[in-house]
Protein backbone atom coordinates (compact mmCIF):
# COMPACT_ATOMS: atom_id res chain seq x y z
CA UNK A 1 0.00 0.00 0.00
CA UNK A 2 1.68 3.51 -0.83
CA UNK A 3 1.66 6.13 1.67
CA UNK A 4 -0.34 8.92 2.15
CA UNK A 5 2.82 11.30 2.89
CA UNK A 6 6.55 10.16 3.10
CA UNK A 7 9.44 11.99 4.33
CA UNK A 8 12.55 10.91 3.65
CA UNK A 9 15.71 12.26 4.90
CA UNK A 10 13.94 15.43 5.16
CA UNK A 11 16.27 18.65 5.59
CA UNK A 12 15.59 22.13 5.41
CA UNK A 13 17.86 25.25 5.97
CA UNK A 14 17.26 28.36 5.82
CA UNK A 15 20.47 30.25 5.07
CA UNK A 16 22.57 28.59 8.04
CA UNK A 17 20.02 27.48 10.16
CA UNK A 18 19.29 24.02 9.82
CA UNK A 19 15.71 23.74 10.81
CA UNK A 20 14.87 19.79 9.83
CA UNK A 21 17.88 17.67 10.40
CA UNK A 22 16.96 14.78 8.54
CA UNK A 23 12.63 13.59 9.15
CA UNK A 24 11.53 10.28 8.12
CA UNK A 25 8.08 10.10 8.43
CA UNK A 26 4.84 8.36 7.14
CA UNK A 27 1.41 8.94 7.10
CA UNK A 28 -1.22 6.21 6.28
CA UNK A 29 -4.35 6.77 4.29
CA UNK A 30 -7.11 7.40 6.40
CA UNK A 31 -4.39 8.71 9.36
CA UNK A 32 -4.48 11.50 11.88
CA UNK A 33 -1.28 12.34 13.11
CA UNK A 34 -0.40 14.93 15.23
CA UNK A 35 3.00 16.87 14.82
CA UNK A 36 3.59 18.58 18.69
CA UNK A 37 7.01 20.49 20.35
CA UNK A 38 7.96 23.09 21.10
CA UNK A 39 8.20 26.54 18.96
CA UNK A 40 11.05 26.64 16.65
CA UNK A 41 11.50 22.68 16.68
CA UNK A 42 10.70 22.88 12.75
CA UNK A 43 7.07 20.96 12.66
CA UNK A 44 5.22 23.94 11.08
CA UNK A 45 8.06 23.63 7.93
CA UNK A 46 8.02 19.78 8.06
CA UNK A 47 4.22 20.71 7.15
CA UNK A 48 5.24 23.50 4.65
CA UNK A 49 7.12 21.00 2.69
CA UNK A 50 4.67 18.38 2.42
CA UNK A 51 3.20 20.84 -0.44
CA UNK A 52 6.30 22.37 -1.24
CA UNK A 53 5.38 25.70 0.35
CA UNK A 54 8.84 25.25 1.39
CA UNK A 55 11.69 23.60 -0.85
CA UNK A 56 13.22 21.11 1.12
CA UNK A 57 16.92 21.31 1.19
CA UNK A 58 17.96 17.97 0.79
CA UNK A 59 15.53 14.27 0.86
CA UNK A 60 12.11 13.41 -0.64
CA UNK A 61 8.78 13.77 -0.18
CA UNK A 62 6.06 11.49 -1.97
CA UNK A 63 2.55 12.31 -1.73
CA UNK A 64 0.24 9.22 -2.56
CA UNK A 65 3.29 8.21 -4.19
CA UNK A 66 4.25 10.63 -6.26
CA UNK A 67 7.31 12.48 -5.83
CA UNK A 68 6.17 16.14 -4.70
CA UNK A 69 10.29 16.78 -4.70
CA UNK A 70 10.54 16.07 -8.40
CA UNK A 71 11.84 18.86 -10.53
CA UNK A 72 9.55 17.64 -13.17
CA UNK A 73 6.29 17.10 -11.38
CA UNK A 74 3.66 19.69 -11.78
CA UNK A 75 3.26 20.77 -7.99
CA UNK A 76 -0.16 23.00 -8.82
CA UNK A 77 -2.04 19.93 -9.81
CA UNK A 78 -0.16 17.89 -7.04
CA UNK A 79 -1.71 20.33 -4.35
CA UNK A 80 -5.28 20.42 -5.38
CA UNK A 81 -5.43 17.10 -3.52
CA UNK A 82 -3.49 18.42 -0.41
CA UNK A 83 -5.52 20.89 1.42
CA UNK A 84 -4.40 23.17 3.68
CA UNK A 85 -5.33 25.36 6.90
CA UNK A 86 -3.32 28.16 8.15
CA UNK A 87 -2.41 29.30 11.82
CA UNK A 88 -4.21 32.73 10.27
CA UNK A 89 -6.25 31.59 8.41
CA UNK A 90 -5.52 33.17 5.36
CA UNK A 91 -9.06 33.52 3.68
CA UNK A 92 -9.06 36.22 0.98
CA UNK A 93 -10.53 39.18 2.40
CA UNK A 94 -11.84 40.95 -1.17
CA UNK A 95 -14.23 38.10 -1.37
CA UNK A 96 -17.07 36.80 0.03
CA UNK A 97 -17.04 33.68 2.18
CA UNK A 98 -19.02 31.72 -0.17
CA UNK A 99 -16.40 33.56 -3.13
CA UNK A 100 -13.83 32.24 -1.10
CA UNK A 101 -15.26 28.66 -1.54
CA UNK A 102 -15.96 28.77 -4.92
CA UNK A 103 -12.84 30.55 -6.78
CA UNK A 104 -10.42 27.85 -6.78
CA UNK A 105 -13.43 25.44 -7.89
CA UNK A 106 -13.99 27.89 -10.49
CA UNK A 107 -10.54 28.71 -11.40
CA UNK A 108 -8.48 25.63 -11.02
CA UNK A 109 -10.78 22.79 -11.10
CA UNK A 110 -12.88 24.77 -13.46
CA UNK A 111 -16.59 23.78 -12.19
CA UNK A 112 -19.26 25.80 -13.36
CA UNK A 113 -20.36 28.85 -11.55
CA UNK A 114 -23.67 26.65 -10.28
CA UNK A 115 -22.11 23.81 -9.38
CA UNK A 116 -18.98 25.67 -7.80
CA UNK A 117 -21.85 27.12 -5.42
CA UNK A 118 -23.28 24.61 -4.52
CA UNK A 119 -20.39 22.42 -3.57
CA UNK A 120 -18.86 25.59 -1.75
CA UNK A 121 -22.72 25.95 0.17
CA UNK A 122 -22.60 22.17 1.35
CA UNK A 123 -18.97 22.60 2.62
CA UNK A 124 -20.01 26.15 4.79
CA UNK A 125 -22.68 24.15 6.03
CA UNK A 126 -20.68 20.90 6.92
CA UNK A 127 -18.47 23.27 8.74
CA UNK A 128 -21.03 24.96 10.58
CA UNK A 129 -20.99 29.04 8.56
CA UNK A 130 -23.78 28.46 6.49
CA UNK A 131 -25.38 31.26 7.19
CA UNK A 132 -22.00 33.44 6.56
CA UNK A 133 -21.57 32.74 3.15
CA UNK A 134 -22.43 36.87 1.45
CA UNK A 135 -20.23 37.92 4.74
CA UNK A 136 -16.77 39.39 3.86
CA UNK A 137 -14.15 37.47 6.17
CA UNK A 138 -13.28 40.92 8.59
CA UNK A 139 -17.04 40.40 9.49
CA UNK A 140 -16.19 36.59 10.85
CA UNK A 141 -15.06 36.03 13.86
CA UNK A 142 -11.66 33.95 13.96
CA UNK A 143 -13.66 30.82 14.33
CA UNK A 144 -15.84 31.31 12.07
CA UNK A 145 -12.99 32.62 9.51
CA UNK A 146 -10.98 29.22 10.23
CA UNK A 147 -14.33 27.13 9.61
CA UNK A 148 -14.51 28.61 6.28
CA UNK A 149 -11.02 28.37 5.68
CA UNK A 150 -11.53 24.49 5.70
CA UNK A 151 -14.74 24.30 3.59
CA UNK A 152 -12.26 26.10 1.35
CA UNK A 153 -9.48 23.46 1.46
CA UNK A 154 -12.25 21.06 1.45
CA UNK A 155 -14.40 22.24 -1.87
CA UNK A 156 -11.09 20.96 -3.82
CA UNK A 157 -12.42 17.02 -2.44
CA UNK A 158 -8.78 16.94 -1.39
CA UNK A 159 -7.07 13.58 -0.69
CA UNK A 160 -5.48 14.68 2.78
CA UNK A 161 -5.52 18.01 4.75
CA UNK A 162 -2.65 19.72 6.57
CA UNK A 163 -3.34 21.78 9.45
CA UNK A 164 -0.73 24.70 10.58
CA UNK A 165 -1.86 25.41 14.02
CA UNK A 166 -5.18 26.25 12.85
CA UNK A 167 -6.41 27.30 16.72
CA UNK A 168 -3.53 29.10 17.74
CA UNK A 169 -4.68 32.29 16.44
CA UNK A 170 -8.11 31.91 17.78
CA UNK A 171 -9.44 33.58 21.13
CA UNK A 172 -9.98 30.42 23.49
CA UNK A 173 -13.78 30.27 23.50
CA UNK A 174 -13.72 29.97 19.84
CA UNK A 175 -11.63 26.90 19.53
CA UNK A 176 -13.97 24.46 20.50
CA UNK A 177 -15.57 24.96 17.32
CA UNK A 178 -12.80 24.59 14.74
CA UNK A 179 -12.06 21.09 17.10
CA UNK A 180 -15.34 20.05 16.20
CA UNK A 181 -14.96 20.37 12.68
CA UNK A 182 -11.72 18.55 12.69
CA UNK A 183 -12.64 16.08 14.88
CA UNK A 184 -15.57 15.52 12.75
CA UNK A 185 -13.34 14.94 9.53
CA UNK A 186 -11.20 12.29 11.14
CA UNK A 187 -14.52 10.36 11.82
CA UNK A 188 -14.98 10.37 8.44
CA UNK A 189 -11.53 9.22 7.26
CA UNK A 190 -10.20 12.06 6.02
CA UNK A 191 -5.95 11.73 5.97
CA UNK A 192 -4.88 14.46 8.30
CA UNK A 193 -1.45 16.00 9.07
CA UNK A 194 -1.87 18.52 11.79
CA UNK A 195 0.48 21.05 13.92
CA UNK A 196 -0.75 21.59 16.78
CA UNK A 197 -1.00 22.87 20.60
CA UNK A 198 -4.32 21.19 21.98
CA UNK A 199 -2.92 17.68 23.58
CA UNK A 200 -6.66 17.01 24.31
CA UNK A 201 -7.42 17.03 20.69
CA UNK A 202 -4.17 15.24 19.69
CA UNK A 203 -4.82 12.60 22.39
CA UNK A 204 -8.62 12.00 21.53
CA UNK A 205 -8.32 12.17 17.96
CA UNK A 206 -4.87 11.10 16.53
CA UNK A 207 -4.00 7.79 15.58
CA UNK A 208 -0.68 8.86 16.22
CA UNK A 209 1.25 11.51 17.80
CA UNK A 210 4.93 13.28 16.64
CA UNK A 211 7.09 15.22 18.95
CA UNK A 212 9.58 16.95 17.64
CA UNK A 213 12.05 19.08 19.04
CA UNK A 214 15.15 20.37 17.42
CA UNK A 215 14.90 19.36 13.74
CA UNK A 216 14.15 15.61 14.25
CA UNK A 217 11.38 13.50 15.23
CA UNK A 218 12.11 12.49 18.63
CA UNK A 219 9.22 10.43 19.75
CA UNK A 220 6.58 8.57 17.71
CA UNK A 221 3.40 6.42 18.40
CA UNK A 222 0.39 5.86 19.64
CA UNK A 223 -1.27 9.39 21.40
CA UNK A 224 -2.01 7.20 24.95
CA UNK A 225 2.03 6.64 24.92
CA UNK A 226 3.96 9.61 23.79
CA UNK A 227 0.96 11.69 25.78
CA UNK A 228 0.05 9.90 28.51
CA UNK A 229 3.78 7.91 28.99
CA UNK A 230 6.25 9.16 26.72
CA UNK A 231 10.12 7.52 26.67
CA UNK A 232 12.01 10.12 25.96
CA UNK A 233 13.08 12.73 28.26
CA UNK A 234 12.43 15.69 25.91
CA UNK A 235 9.00 14.62 25.52
CA UNK A 236 8.30 14.65 29.14
CA UNK A 237 10.01 18.23 29.58
CA UNK A 238 7.65 19.22 26.87
CA UNK A 239 4.65 17.81 28.14
CA UNK A 240 5.15 18.88 31.63
CA UNK A 241 5.63 22.53 30.42
CA UNK A 242 2.53 22.53 28.45
CA UNK A 243 0.61 20.59 30.84
CA UNK A 244 1.62 22.53 33.83
CA UNK A 245 2.44 25.83 32.96
CA UNK A 246 2.64 27.41 35.98
CA UNK A 247 4.85 25.13 37.71
CA UNK B 1 21.18 78.52 33.39
CA UNK B 2 20.85 74.77 33.93
CA UNK B 3 23.80 74.70 36.54
CA UNK B 4 21.77 77.40 38.57
CA UNK B 5 20.78 76.20 41.92
CA UNK B 6 16.54 76.31 41.55
CA UNK B 7 16.80 77.88 45.02
CA UNK B 8 17.43 80.99 43.66
CA UNK B 9 15.22 83.62 43.47
CA UNK B 10 11.92 82.04 44.55
CA UNK B 11 10.06 85.42 45.10
CA UNK B 12 9.82 85.75 40.89
CA UNK B 13 7.42 83.16 40.10
CA UNK B 14 7.53 81.22 37.03
CA UNK B 15 4.90 81.98 34.26
CA UNK B 16 3.17 78.74 34.30
CA UNK B 17 2.81 76.86 31.25
CA UNK B 18 -0.77 78.00 30.69
CA UNK B 19 -0.05 81.42 30.83
CA UNK B 20 2.85 80.79 28.85
CA UNK B 21 0.58 79.69 26.04
CA UNK B 22 -2.11 82.50 25.92
CA UNK B 23 0.93 84.65 26.15
CA UNK B 24 2.22 83.33 22.70
CA UNK B 25 -1.81 83.02 21.19
CA UNK B 26 -2.24 86.51 21.39
CA UNK B 27 1.24 86.85 19.56
CA UNK B 28 0.30 84.88 17.49
CA UNK B 29 -3.08 87.21 16.89
CA UNK B 30 -1.13 90.94 17.18
CA UNK B 31 1.10 89.66 13.75
CA UNK B 32 -1.67 88.17 11.84
CA UNK B 33 -3.79 91.32 12.69
CA UNK B 34 -1.04 93.79 11.95
CA UNK B 35 -0.12 91.59 8.39
CA UNK B 36 -3.60 92.00 7.61
CA UNK B 37 -3.76 95.79 8.12
CA UNK B 38 -0.71 96.48 6.40
CA UNK B 39 -2.17 94.30 2.93
CA UNK B 40 -5.77 96.22 3.06
CA UNK B 41 -3.77 99.49 3.38
CA UNK B 42 -1.23 99.09 1.06
CA UNK B 43 -2.73 97.08 -1.72
CA UNK B 44 -4.58 98.33 -4.75
CA UNK B 45 -7.64 96.69 -4.88
CA UNK B 46 -9.09 99.02 -7.21
CA UNK B 47 -5.81 97.81 -9.58
CA UNK B 48 -6.12 93.97 -8.87
CA UNK B 49 -9.46 93.60 -9.32
CA UNK B 50 -9.22 95.44 -12.95
CA UNK B 51 -6.15 93.00 -13.50
CA UNK B 52 -7.02 89.36 -11.69
CA UNK B 53 -11.12 90.06 -11.54
CA UNK B 54 -12.53 91.65 -14.72
CA UNK B 55 -15.98 90.59 -14.90
CA UNK B 56 -16.50 91.44 -18.73
CA UNK B 57 -12.66 89.65 -19.58
CA UNK B 58 -13.89 86.95 -17.00
CA UNK B 59 -17.19 86.56 -19.48
CA UNK B 60 -15.40 86.28 -22.46
CA UNK B 61 -13.69 83.15 -21.06
CA UNK B 62 -17.11 81.50 -21.54
CA UNK B 63 -18.08 79.12 -22.76
CA UNK B 64 -15.13 77.31 -24.15
CA UNK B 65 -13.61 77.29 -20.87
CA UNK B 66 -16.14 74.69 -20.11
CA UNK B 67 -16.98 72.85 -23.86
CA UNK B 68 -13.15 73.32 -24.79
CA UNK B 69 -10.21 73.86 -22.32
CA UNK B 70 -11.84 71.93 -19.24
CA UNK B 71 -13.08 69.42 -21.86
CA UNK B 72 -9.43 68.85 -23.21
CA UNK B 73 -7.82 69.23 -19.88
CA UNK B 74 -9.77 66.38 -18.77
CA UNK B 75 -8.85 63.89 -21.65
CA UNK B 76 -5.37 64.82 -20.78
CA UNK B 77 -5.41 63.55 -17.80
CA UNK B 78 -7.73 60.89 -17.83
CA UNK B 79 -5.89 59.52 -21.02
CA UNK B 80 -2.53 60.04 -19.46
CA UNK B 81 -4.30 58.42 -16.10
CA UNK B 82 -5.41 55.61 -18.42
CA UNK B 83 -1.56 54.94 -19.57
CA UNK B 84 0.01 55.35 -15.86
CA UNK B 85 -2.61 53.24 -14.72
CA UNK B 86 -1.68 49.80 -17.24
CA UNK B 87 1.92 50.80 -17.82
CA UNK B 88 2.41 51.45 -14.07
CA UNK B 89 1.13 48.05 -12.86
CA UNK B 90 3.19 46.26 -15.65
CA UNK B 91 6.61 48.12 -14.22
CA UNK B 92 5.25 47.51 -10.54
CA UNK B 93 5.00 43.46 -11.45
CA UNK B 94 8.12 44.07 -13.51
CA UNK B 95 9.86 45.46 -10.41
CA UNK B 96 9.11 42.76 -8.16
CA UNK B 97 9.67 40.16 -10.47
CA UNK B 98 12.07 36.90 -10.06
CA UNK B 99 13.64 37.74 -13.47
CA UNK B 100 16.39 40.06 -12.55
CA UNK B 101 16.83 42.13 -15.92
CA UNK B 102 12.82 42.75 -15.82
CA UNK B 103 13.86 44.05 -12.33
CA UNK B 104 16.81 46.48 -13.47
CA UNK B 105 14.99 47.82 -16.31
CA UNK B 106 11.57 48.78 -14.30
CA UNK B 107 14.18 50.77 -11.72
CA UNK B 108 15.81 52.27 -14.69
CA UNK B 109 12.56 53.65 -15.82
CA UNK B 110 11.33 54.71 -12.61
CA UNK B 111 14.52 56.53 -11.66
CA UNK B 112 14.70 58.10 -14.63
CA UNK B 113 10.94 59.17 -15.09
CA UNK B 114 10.86 60.16 -11.43
CA UNK B 115 14.24 62.15 -11.61
CA UNK B 116 13.62 64.07 -14.40
CA UNK B 117 10.96 67.51 -14.61
CA UNK B 118 8.11 66.71 -16.36
CA UNK B 119 8.08 70.05 -18.53
CA UNK B 120 11.47 68.41 -19.81
CA UNK B 121 9.40 65.40 -20.90
CA UNK B 122 7.07 67.68 -22.67
CA UNK B 123 10.01 69.36 -24.51
CA UNK B 124 11.77 65.99 -25.59
CA UNK B 125 8.42 65.19 -26.98
CA UNK B 126 8.16 68.02 -29.65
CA UNK B 127 11.83 66.79 -30.80
CA UNK B 128 10.73 63.39 -31.45
CA UNK B 129 9.48 63.50 -35.11
CA UNK B 130 13.01 64.79 -35.40
CA UNK B 131 14.39 62.12 -33.88
CA UNK B 132 12.71 59.28 -35.15
CA UNK B 133 11.90 60.20 -38.69
CA UNK B 134 8.75 58.99 -39.89
CA UNK B 135 7.20 58.58 -36.44
CA UNK B 136 4.19 60.26 -35.62
CA UNK B 137 2.72 59.67 -32.28
CA UNK B 138 -1.12 58.81 -32.91
CA UNK B 139 -4.25 61.50 -32.36
CA UNK B 140 -1.82 64.70 -32.72
CA UNK B 141 -1.53 66.88 -29.82
CA UNK B 142 -3.73 64.29 -27.89
CA UNK B 143 -1.38 61.87 -28.35
CA UNK B 144 1.70 63.77 -27.20
CA UNK B 145 0.00 65.14 -24.24
CA UNK B 146 -1.13 61.67 -23.03
CA UNK B 147 2.25 60.14 -23.95
CA UNK B 148 3.63 62.81 -21.98
CA UNK B 149 1.36 62.63 -18.86
CA UNK B 150 1.77 59.09 -18.92
CA UNK B 151 5.76 58.66 -19.05
CA UNK B 152 5.63 60.47 -15.77
CA UNK B 153 2.67 59.32 -14.40
CA UNK B 154 3.55 55.28 -14.66
CA UNK B 155 7.30 56.02 -12.89
CA UNK B 156 4.80 57.23 -10.35
CA UNK B 157 2.15 54.96 -10.68
CA UNK B 158 4.68 52.17 -10.37
CA UNK B 159 5.87 52.81 -6.42
CA UNK B 160 1.95 53.64 -5.21
CA UNK B 161 1.47 50.01 -6.93
CA UNK B 162 4.64 48.13 -5.72
CA UNK B 163 3.73 49.48 -2.48
CA UNK B 164 0.25 48.18 -2.48
CA UNK B 165 1.54 44.91 -3.68
CA UNK B 166 3.94 44.71 -1.50
CA UNK B 167 1.30 45.20 1.82
CA UNK B 168 -0.71 42.35 0.68
CA UNK B 169 0.36 39.31 3.02
CA UNK B 170 2.50 36.49 1.85
CA UNK B 171 -0.21 34.32 2.90
CA UNK B 172 -2.54 35.48 0.59
CA UNK B 173 -0.10 33.73 -2.04
CA UNK B 174 0.30 30.87 -0.65
CA UNK B 175 -3.16 30.09 0.27
CA UNK B 176 -3.95 30.39 -3.22
CA UNK B 177 -0.87 28.11 -3.85
CA UNK B 178 -2.18 25.79 -1.75
CA UNK B 179 -5.67 25.73 -3.36
CA UNK B 180 -3.48 24.70 -6.66
CA UNK B 181 -3.85 28.22 -8.36
CA UNK B 182 -0.36 28.88 -10.52
CA UNK B 183 1.87 31.86 -9.45
CA UNK B 184 0.50 33.87 -12.19
CA UNK B 185 -3.31 32.89 -11.63
CA UNK B 186 -2.57 33.66 -7.60
CA UNK B 187 -1.92 37.20 -8.64
CA UNK B 188 -4.13 37.89 -10.83
CA UNK B 189 -7.10 36.19 -8.55
CA UNK B 190 -6.03 37.40 -4.86
CA UNK B 191 -3.20 39.53 -5.03
CA UNK B 192 -3.33 42.31 -7.42
CA UNK B 193 -7.20 42.82 -6.93
CA UNK B 194 -6.13 43.31 -2.86
CA UNK B 195 -3.34 46.10 -3.99
CA UNK B 196 -5.45 47.75 -6.35
CA UNK B 197 -7.78 48.16 -3.87
CA UNK B 198 -5.41 49.08 -1.07
CA UNK B 199 -3.73 51.96 -3.78
CA UNK B 200 -7.11 53.68 -4.87
CA UNK B 201 -6.69 56.76 -2.47
CA UNK B 202 -3.18 57.12 -3.45
CA UNK B 203 -4.36 56.85 -7.23
CA UNK B 204 -6.47 59.24 -6.64
CA UNK B 205 -3.70 61.89 -5.70
CA UNK B 206 -1.89 60.57 -8.66
CA UNK B 207 -4.89 61.48 -10.62
CA UNK B 208 -4.88 64.91 -9.33
CA UNK B 209 -1.12 65.47 -9.90
CA UNK B 210 -1.82 64.40 -13.55
CA UNK B 211 -4.59 66.94 -14.04
CA UNK B 212 -2.45 69.61 -12.94
CA UNK B 213 0.61 68.30 -14.99
CA UNK B 214 -1.83 68.37 -18.35
CA UNK B 215 -0.73 72.49 -18.21
CA UNK B 216 2.38 71.38 -19.70
CA UNK B 217 0.95 70.83 -22.27
CA UNK B 218 1.01 74.11 -23.03
CA UNK B 219 4.45 73.61 -24.06
CA UNK B 220 3.61 71.24 -27.19
CA UNK B 221 2.51 74.54 -28.87
CA UNK B 222 -0.54 73.49 -28.97
CA UNK B 223 -3.15 75.31 -30.57
CA UNK B 224 -7.64 75.67 -31.54
CA UNK B 225 -9.18 72.72 -30.45
CA UNK B 226 -6.39 71.17 -28.55
CA UNK B 227 -6.00 74.00 -25.85
CA UNK B 228 -6.55 73.09 -22.67
CA UNK B 229 -7.06 75.02 -19.04
CA UNK B 230 -3.78 76.95 -18.70
CA UNK B 231 -3.14 77.49 -22.28
CA UNK B 232 -6.42 78.40 -23.08
CA UNK B 233 -6.13 80.98 -20.00
CA UNK B 234 -2.75 82.36 -20.84
CA UNK B 235 -3.85 82.96 -24.86
CA UNK B 236 -6.93 84.93 -23.22
CA UNK B 237 -5.19 86.64 -20.66
CA UNK B 238 -2.41 87.61 -23.74
CA UNK B 239 -5.73 89.16 -25.54
CA UNK B 240 -7.06 91.48 -23.02
CA UNK B 241 -3.89 92.09 -21.64
CA UNK B 242 -5.63 90.97 -18.58
CA UNK B 243 -4.60 88.08 -15.82
CA UNK B 244 -8.67 87.42 -15.17
CA UNK B 245 -8.67 84.31 -17.42
CA UNK B 246 -5.84 82.82 -15.80
CA UNK B 247 -7.47 83.14 -12.39
CA UNK B 248 -11.03 81.67 -14.09
CA UNK B 249 -8.68 79.24 -15.35
CA UNK B 250 -7.18 78.42 -11.86
CA UNK B 251 -10.89 78.06 -10.41
CA UNK B 252 -11.94 75.82 -12.96
CA UNK B 253 -8.98 73.41 -11.99
CA UNK B 254 -9.80 73.75 -8.60
CA UNK B 255 -13.48 72.97 -9.23
CA UNK B 256 -12.16 69.40 -10.15
CA UNK B 257 -9.21 68.96 -7.62
CA UNK B 258 -10.77 69.66 -4.33
CA UNK B 259 -13.44 67.19 -4.94
CA UNK B 260 -11.28 64.88 -5.84
CA UNK B 261 -8.80 65.55 -2.52
CA UNK B 262 -12.06 65.07 -0.55
CA UNK B 263 -12.76 62.13 -2.34
CA UNK B 264 -9.30 60.55 -1.52
CA UNK B 265 -9.24 61.68 1.91
CA UNK B 266 -12.27 59.94 2.47
CA UNK B 267 -11.36 56.78 1.05
CA UNK B 268 -8.02 56.30 2.99
CA UNK B 269 -10.65 56.85 6.30
CA UNK B 270 -12.80 53.89 4.64
CA UNK B 271 -10.38 51.98 4.19
CA UNK B 272 -9.11 52.39 7.48
CA UNK B 273 -12.35 51.12 8.97
CA UNK B 274 -12.29 48.29 7.05
CA UNK B 275 -9.64 46.74 7.46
Amino acid sequence: MTHAIELRDLHKHFGRNEVLKGIDLAVEPGQVVCVIGPSGSGKSTLLRCVNLLEQPTRGKVFVSGVEVTDPDVDIDAIRRHIGMVFQQFNLFPHMTALQNVMIAQQRVLKRGRREAEVVARENLDKVGVGAKCDALPGQLSGGQQQRVAIARALAMNPDLMLFDEPTSALDPELVGDVLTVMRKLAEEGMTMLVVTHEMGFAREVADRVVFMDGGVVVEDGEPAQVIGDPRQERTRAFLHRVLHPEE
Amino acid sequence: MADQPKTAEPARARLSPRKKQQISRGIQYVVLIVALVAVVLYADWGSLAQNFAKPEVAGAALPELFTVALRNTIIYAVGGFIFSFVAGLVLALMRLSQVRPYRWIAIVYIEIFRGLPALLIFLLIVFLPLALPGFEVPFGTYGQGILGLGLVGSAYQAEVFRAGLQAVPKGQTEAARSLGMSATRAQVTVVIPQAVRMVIPPTTNQFVALLKDSSLVLFLGVSGEYVELAKFGNDLASEHANATPIMVAGLTYLLVTIPLGYLASRLEGRKGRNR
